[in-house]
C-alpha cells in the first residue's frame, strides 16, 4: 500500500505477563473503511487505544500520517475523531454544549464551532434535542452525538470502538446509515466490532482477530470466498442426536462444524445437500440454507463462534 | 485558524501541555450555569454562620483576645481565620469531590485526554477553577464581614490575594491526593484530615495555648500558614514571617501541579 494513513508493524502490547496484542501488522489507506473483527478480548480495543495515542505500545512501530503517536501524541490526536466503546458524553452539559466544548478542547474558534454545530446536529438527527441535557437522550441518540462530537474537528480518521454494541436493531440501522454517509464523504473509518453483519456492511477491508493475533485479512467477500463455501446448510436433529448423525453427515459435504445446538455443513448448493440427507433417511427437525458469512470464516479460523 | 491540526502544529504543544487550560474554565462555567448551586451557597454561608455563632455567641463569654502585642475583640480575631478556612473549603470542594467524580465516574479527564489537550492543561485548568471558587468565597465573606464593621483597616483588602494563594495551594494539593483515590472510602480520608486541621489550626483561638509539641505539629500544617498569612494582611502586620507562609504555599502549589499532571498521564496515557 503506498502512503498508508495508518501503519502498524509488529505492534505488541503486554499488561504484565498477559499479551493483549501480539506482533500485529496492518495498514489503512486514505478513505478506506477498515475493520477489526473479533470476539471480546481479542485485543481490538487495545489496538484502538494505541492508535488513539492514549496507550503506549510495548514494542513494534506505529505511524499515523507518518507520525509516531507516542512521540507526537497531541498532534496525532488532532487528526483523529474518537468514538469510545462506552459513551463518555459530558452529562452536565446539553447536546449543543457537548459539541461546543469538545471543539474547544481542540482549540477551535467559537465561530468555527458554532457553524459546525448546525451541520453536526443535522448529521446526528438531533436538531430537536439541541438544548436537552445528554442524560435524557436514548442510547442511539447518545451514540450519534458521540460520533458527531468526534467529527467537530473535521478529523482525517474516525476511530469507532464497537459503535453499535448495546443498541437496538433500529438504532443500529440508523447508525450504519450515518457511517455510510461519512464513508461517502471520504472520511477514513477504523472500527472494531464483534458483529459479522456490521463488518460486512461497513468494512471495505478487515482483519479477523483472535487472542491478540490477526488470523486473516481481506475484504468481507474475499475472506468468505477464501475460507468458506458459497452456502451453508444448518441442520438440527435435537441435541442428543446431533452427535450420533455427525459422522455420517461428514462424508456428505466438503467441511462440517458441529456446534452444541446445530450442525453447519459447508457446500456449494445447500438445497441439493438437504435433499441428499433426507434421501439417506435422516430427517432434520429444522434446516436452513443460507449464504456463508464472516461468522463462518471466524469459525473456520478459530474453531469458535464470535459471540459466545 | 480553524483547523485542529494547524492549531496543534502552531503551538509548541508537548505531550504534557497544549497551552489551553482556559477551556477547562469554559467547561466549568457551562456546567456551573445549570447545576451545582446548592454546594456553592453552602460553602459561602458556612463561614458566615461560624462567625455569627462563635463571634457573637462565644465572643460574649471570651471578651478580648491577646495575641502578640495586641488585644482585640474576639469576633475580629476569628474573622481572618475563618476567611482562610473559607478559601480552603471552596478550593477543596472542587479539587477533591468534583475531581474524584470526573476521574472515576464521568471519566471526563479521559475524554479530554483523547483530544490534543495534555495533563497539565487539565491540572492547571481545574486548579484555577477551584482557586476562583475559593476567591469568590473569600470576597463574599469579606463583604459580609465589612458590612458587620469587622474590617480593621483598608489593609484587609490584601487578605483577598492572600486567601487566593491559600485556595490555590489547597486546590493543587487536593487534586494531587484525589488522583490516587479510587473509592469513596478513601475519599473519606480527606475529611478525616480536614476536620481536626480546621479545628486545631488556630482560627478560633491562638495556638500558643497548646503544649509545645502540638504547636509544632500545627505549625507544620498548611492551614495554620494560611490563617497566619491572611491574618497578617488583615491587620496590616506584614513581617518576614509572611514570606515563610507564602513560600510554603508556592511549594505546595508546585508539588500539587507536578504530581497531578504526572498522575493524569499515568492514568490515561499509558
Amino acid at each position: 500500500m503506498s502512503n498508508p494513513l495508518i501503519s502498524a508493524r509488529g505492534l505488541t502490547k503486554k499488561f504484565g505477563d498477559f499479551t493483549a496484542v501480539d506482533a500485529v501488522d496492518f495498514d489503512v489507506a486514505k478513505g478506506e473503511s477498515f475493520g477489526l473483527l473479533g470476539p471480546n478480548g481479542a485485543g481490538k480495543s487495545t489496538i484502538m487505544r494505541v492508535l488513539a495515542a492514549t496507550s503506549q505500545r510495548t514494542s513494534g512501530t506505529v505511524e499515523i500520517l507518518g507520525k509516531d503517536p507516542e512521540l507526537f501524541g497531541p498532534l496525532v490526536r488532532a487528526h483523529l475523531g474518537v468514538v469510545p466503546q462506552q459513551d463518555n458524553l459530558d452529562g452536565e452539559l446539553t447536546v449543543t454544549e457537548n459539541l461546543y466544548i469538545y471543539g474547544r478542547y481542540f482549540g477551535l474558534s467559537k465561530k468555527f464551532i458554532s457553524n459546525k454545530i448546525e451541520e453536526l446536529l443535522e448529521f446526528a438527527q438531533l436538531e430537536e434535542k439541541r438544548d436537552v441535557k445528554v442524560e435524557a437522550l436514548s442510547g442511539g441518540m447518545k451514540r450519534r452525538l458521540t460520533i458527531a462530537r468526534g467529527l467537530v474537528s473535521e478529523p482525517d480518521i474516525l476511530l469507532l470502538d464497537e459503535p453499535t454494541t448495546g443498541l437496538d436493531p433500529q438504532a443500529r440501522h440508523i447508525l450504519w446509515d450515518r457511517l455510510f454517509r461519512l464513508k461517502e464523504q471520504g472520511v477514513t473509518l477504523v472500527l472494531t466490532t464483534h458483529f459479522m453483519d456490521e463488518a460486512e456492511q461497513l468494512c471495505d477491508r478487515l482483519v479477523v482477530m483472535d487472542k491478540g493475533s490477526i488470523m486473516a485479512e481481506g475484504s468481507p467477500a474475499s475472506l468468505i470466498k477464501q475460507y468458506s463455501s458459497k452456502e451453508v446448510l444448518e441442520v438440527r436433529f435435537g441435541s442428543d442426536r446431533n452427535k450420533e448423525v455427525a459422522p455420517q453427515l461428514a462424508t456428505m459435504c466438503e467441511r462440517m462444524e458441529t456446534l452444541p445446538d446445530r450442525i453447519l455443513m459447508y457446500t456449494e448448493d445447500g438445497e441439493k445437500l438437504l435433499e441428499k440427507i433426507t434421501h439417506a433417511g435422516m430427517h432434520a427437525t429444522t434446516s436452513l440454507v443460507r449464504r456463508s458469512s464472516l461468522e463462518d470464516v471466524f469459525l473456520r479460523l478459530t474453531g469458535r463462534t464470535l459471540i459466545e | 485558524m480553524s483547523n485542529a491540526v494547524d492549531i496543534a502544529m502552531s503551538r509548541k504543544s508537548t505531550a504534557m501541555y497544549a497551552g489551553r487550560p482556559q477551556v477547562l474554565l469554559e467547561r466549568g462555567w457551562l456546567a456551573f450555569r445549570s447545576t451545582n448551586w446548592v454546594p456553592v451557597v453552602t460553602g459561602f454561608v458556612e463561614p458566615v454562620l461560624f462567625l455569627l455563632a462563635f463571634g457573637y455567641g462565644m465572643g460574649n463569654l471570651v471578651g478580648d483576645v491577646t495575641t502578640g502585642s495586641k488585644t482585640i475583640d474576639y469576633t475580629l480575631f476569628i474573622a481572618p481565620g475563618l476567611l482562610a478556612n473559607s478559601a480552603m473549603n471552596g478550593a477543596i470542594y472542587d479539587s477533591t469531590w468534583n475531581v474524584f467524580w470526573k476521574l472515576n465516574e464521568s471519566k471526563l479527564y479521559k475524554t479530554m485526554l483523547s483530544t490534543p489537550l495534555g495533563p497539565l492543561d487539565i491540572a492547571l485548568g481545574e486548579i484555577t477553577w477551584a482557586l476562583i471558587r475559593g476567591l469568590v468565597y473569600s470576597i463574599g465573606f469579606l463583604t459580609v464581614v465589612t458590612a458587620l464593621g469587622l474590617t480593621p483597616s483598608f489593609w484587609a483588602i490584601l487578605a483577598i490575594p492572600a486567601a487566593s494563594l491559600v485556595a490555590f495551594g489547597f486546590a493543587s494539593f487536593g487534586m494531587a491526593i484525589t488522583s490516587y483515590f479510587k473509592t469513596y472510602q478513601q475519599m473519606g480520608f480527606i475529611n478525616f484530615v480536614l476536620l481536626p486541621m480546621t479545628l486545631f489550626s488556630g482560627s478560633l483561638y491562638p495556638i500558643s495555648v497548646y503544649p509545645d509539641w502540638l504547636e509544632k505539629i500545627i505549625m507544620a500544617l498548611p492551614l495554620w500558614h494560611g490563617i497566619e498569612l491572611v491574618r497578617a494582611f488583615w491587620f496590616g502586620e506584614v513581617n518576614s514571617g509572611v514570606f515563610v507562609h507564602i513560600s510554603y504555599f508556592v511549594v505546595m502549589i508546585a508539588i500539587g501541579l507536578f504530581v497531578t499532571s504526572r498522575r493524569l498521564r499515568a492514568l490515561f496515557l499509558r
